[in-house]
């Protein structure tokens, strides 16, 4: 069974058809790239998968249970993290505790524990900062630990919140457009970093990118989305080298 | 780990900030120092630095505008003076009616927050500025009509006068609209108000600093990112504000229980008070407990320090308001501070290195 499934999926807002009959199947373990053109409805897309619209119709399966309808944070809980196209950090918080924010529903004590300063509130805190120091570690960020987020370089910020949204303990990581922005010898250290997190928490990875090098690079299938349908889809070099996905990103 | 001493200290820096004023102004008050106006000052002053620190819970670690702080400060206040005065028999130790009364104010406030923030939290921006400001309001003028009397009978409610009340003979009217409240039991002191001080900063403190805080800021800085990391935005947003209505209650406890009267006038409970309470936050730095603290404690005895100059007073008052503006905000100067503090740091390094 695919670890996530999409079908006939599609939204409206008003008049405009946004995302019309989509599919999608992701095998377990995968490196996934979703392409297109500006405003074929990519992070629409996402912004379906991850709960922040309600599609018109269709199904989203993953794992098998249909997540249409839940909530954000239901979905997150489900086992869908997502990173932003514009960085969307906890700014004013340092950058082990936007970390600790992505632990939030793993590492548990109550309000009152908190407040009172119980056994526990040491106990589970110790055991946060660990989890976290271990992941910022991973990603290199665990030097700058106390600094604030906002004042990290931009390439860290990304690395921060692909972190951030490991934290969660997904079984999908979705990274909207990850290298936006970066010069290329980011662009391929961000490569690597998107490959080692699949090889080291065999995580399967849906991406958008504009970056063909990047996508043709790390990913191992696509899809390309064109006017909110699916133009294309399969081997990265099979579509690639698809005629009608040339004429819809270079013109005729 | 480093960190967490950090913010330990921090807290630590907070709370022996405000025992060793206490102490001082002990000190000065038993060597005859203070002023009998001064001295009159001092629990109200009390309730405005908790004011200060629960308002700036809201604003600061929430990041929402609230303008009705004294609603819930008026309610704190006029249910524990009610309770207070209904209780005077009952439960004679002062202490334990005291330590009820707390409760049961702080309890009618945060059941306020939480009916306020449960349909206006979901929204966005400055719709929460604006229901909390007419809620102050409301409370204020409800206050101002409310008729409670008793009886052998029972309790009796009017909204019209106290005549039709209906009250038997030898039954006592408890409020009295306009005029409020008379008799309560003064039970408040400045050691109290101190102690409740510091049991409001340990609250907020320790509760920015957990797990919960981490959240109720998460979702100051970001809201969507928050949810996407599987943070329940609408319980942390009602909790926090809920806490920090019911911090404010505590601080009508202590104000209801200053006086021998309590009325609900503008002066006390309108939007003027929470305007000001709001103006201890900023000046303090929002965010920032210690500075509200500091913002309160000023802002409240600069007008009597400045009575001798009579009509300078204002224009003084007008002057130290800028230039704590320019002070907190301004980025030059906050660059100078940021400088000034990390050479001050490097030498307490250096010197801790020397010393090792």
């Amino acid at each position: 069974m695919a670890l996530l499934e999409v079908n006939n999926l599609g939204i409206s807002f008003g008049g405009l058809r946004a995302v019309n009959e989509f599919h999608l199947k992701i095998e377990k373990g995968r490196l996934y790239g979703l392409i297109g053109p500006n405003g074929a409805g990519k992070t629409t897309v996402f912004n379906l998968l991850t709960g922040v619209y309600k599609p018109n119709e269709g199904v989203i399966l993953l794992d098998g249970e249909n997540i249409v309808g839940k909530k954000t944070i239901d979905i997150n809980k489900a086992g869908i993290a997502r990173t932003f196209q514009n960085i969307r950090l906890f700014k004013d918080l340092s950058v082990l505790d936007n970390v600790k924010a992505g632990l939030h529903n793993h590492y548990k004590y109550s309000t009152l524990e908190g407040i009172f300063r119980l056994p526990k509130y040491f106990k589970v805190e110790k055991a946060m900062d660990e989890r976290a120091m271990e992941l910022l570690a991973v990603f290199d960020l665990d030097k700058e630990a106390d600094t604030l987020a906002a004042n990290l370089p931009y390439g860290k910020q990304r690395k921060l919140e692909i972190t951030r949204a490991l934290a969660t303990e997904p079984k999908l990581l979705l990274l909207d457009e990850p290298a936006a922005g970066m010069n290329p010898n980011e662009t391929k250290e961000l490569m690597e970093t998107i490959r080692f997190v699949r090889d080291e928490f065999h995580m399967t990875i849906l991406l958008i990118e504009h970056d063909m090098k990047l996508v043709s690079g790390i990913c191992e299938e696509l899809t390309v989305l064109n006017f909110g349908e699916v133009l294309a889809e399969g081997n990265t070099s099979d579509v690639l080298n698809n005629p009608e996905v040339i004429k819809a990103y270079l013109g005729e | 780990m480093k960190k967490m001493s950090k913010t330990t200290r921090s807290n630590l820096i907070t709370y022996l900030m405000v025992i060793v004023i206490f102490a001082v102004v002990q000190i000065m008050v038993s060597t005859g120092h203070v002023s009998s106006l001064l001295q009159g000052l001092l629990v109200p002053l009390c309730a405005y630095v908790i004011l200060a620190v629960s308002l700036n819970l809201t604003v600061g670690i929430l990041g929402e505008l609230s303008l009705g702080h004294a609603g819930f400060m008026c309610v704190g206040a006029f249910t524990s003076a009610f309770f207070s005065k209904c209780a005077v028999e009952a439960v004679p130790a002062a202490g334990v009616r005291y330590f009820l009364a707390l409760l049961i104010g702080a309890a009618a406030a945060g059941i306020c927050g939480i009916l306020i923030g449960i349909p206006v939290l979901r929204l966005k921006g400055d719709y929460l500025a604006i229901v909390t400001l007419a809620f102050g309001e409301i409370i204020k003028n409800i206050v101002n009509i409310l008729f409670i009397g008793r009886d052998d009978k029972g309790f009796h409610f009017s909204t019209k006068d106290s005549m039709s009340l209906g009250l038997e003979e030898g039954g006592k009217v408890i409020v009295n609209g306009p005029q409020g409240i008379t008799g309560t039991p003064k039970d408040s002191t400045f050691v109290v108000g101190v102690i409740l001080i510091l049991v409001t900063l340990f609250i907020v403190l320790n509760l920015m600093h957990s797990r919960s805080g981490r959240a109720i800021m998460a979702i100051r800085d970001n809201r969507i990112a928050a949810e996407s990391v599987g943070i329940n935005i609408t319980k942390y947003k009602l909790m926090a504000f809920s806490i920090s209505a019911s911090l404010a209650g505590v601080a009508g406890v202590i104000y209801a229980h200053n006086l021998a009267t309590l009325t609900a006038q503008p002066k006390n409970f309108g939007y003027n008070m929470s305007i000001m309470i709001l103006v201890f936050v900023v000046l303090g730095g929002i965010g920032n407990m210690r500075g509200s603290i500091i913002a309160a404690i000023i802002l409240t005895l600069l007008p009597e320090l400045l009575r001798g100059l009579s009509d300078y007073r204002m224009l003084i008052y007008a002057v130290v308001l800028i230039v704590m503006m320019l002070f907190n905000w301004s980025p030059k100067a906050i660059e100078w501070r940021e400088k000034y503090s990390s050479r001050f740091r490097r030498k307490n390094g250096k010197s801790a290195k020397e010393a090792a």
